[in-house]
């Protein structure tokens, strides 16, 4: 019964995620939204496990939260560079913000 | 007794961190800006997804199923916080500027004026220091 309701709560803390992701003004508010529901996805996974009682579903949840890593980062270097390929510039590297 | 108490424990680290998680989903909505955004997320990345491994770990036990969820809840702590650096630098490289508070309390975006001066002097600026307002040339209703 715990685990219903942690997972009733994820569901609806996505859904909520997936509405910011849509209305989102900036590229970065859906790329934050993006990372929520990707947490929510890892978590959501773990607790299915417990749900069904097949612990197996964790170690795809450990592959979900390397992806989302990835995932952002690809995503964040494309919309910095234009290109997933670029190497990135010394004088950015060490600007100071 | 000892299971009685664990599953006690159990339901009040779901339930809070279920809490937690959709606290941070309805501030990702009602933030005003990216940046708040990010904050406000990351209540539920951190808080809220540790206390739902903390609960579903109490019902485990130790087993390797615990230990995968504790390496799923670090692998989360790491690339939560390095993923949001990432996106808040990423932003304020694109000439994303924070929202901030105006002196009549409306909410105000930083303008294109502003946005040259370093990160250091927005906080300050805010004060009712007349120097900065000279500088920027902004003058507020």
């Amino acid at each position: 019964m715990m685990f219903q309701v942690a997972t009733v709560a994820v569901l609806i803390a996505m859904s909520l995620a997936v509405v910011r992701a849509l209305r989102g003004p900036t590229v970065f508010d859906r790329l934050v939204a993006a990372n929520s529901v990707g947490t929510g996805a890892v978590l959501l996974l773990s607790l299915f496990g417990f749900l069904t009682g097949r612990p197996e579903f964790l170690d795809i949840g450990l592959t979900y939260v390397l992806l989302n890593l990835i995932g952002t980062f690809a995503v964040l270097k494309f919309f910095r560079h234009g290109a997933l390929g670029h190497p990135g510039d010394e004088d950015e590297r060490t600007k100071v913000l | 007794m000892i299971e009685a108490a664990v599953d006690a424990l159990s339901w009040i680290a779901l339930v809070a961190g279920g809490l937690f998680y959709v606290v941070g989903a309805v501030g990702l909505n009602r933030m005003p800006d990216v940046f708040t955004r990010m904050h406000a997320v990351s209540v539920g990345d951190t808080l809220g997804a540790g206390l739902l491994v903390t609960g579903m770990l109490l019902q485990a036990g130790p087993t390797l199923v615990a230990a995968k969820l504790v390496l799923i809840i670090l692998v989360l702590l790491f690339t939560g916080s390095v993923a949001t650096h990432a996106l808040a630098r990423a932003a304020l490289q694109d000439g994303v500027r924070p929202v901030v508070a105006g002196r009549d309390g409306t909410l105000v975006q930083r303008d294109a004026a502003e946005a040259v001066l370093p990160l250091s002097a927005i906080a300050p600026a805010e004060q009712t220091s007349p120097e900065a307002e000279k500088e920027t040339g902004r003058s507020n209703p």
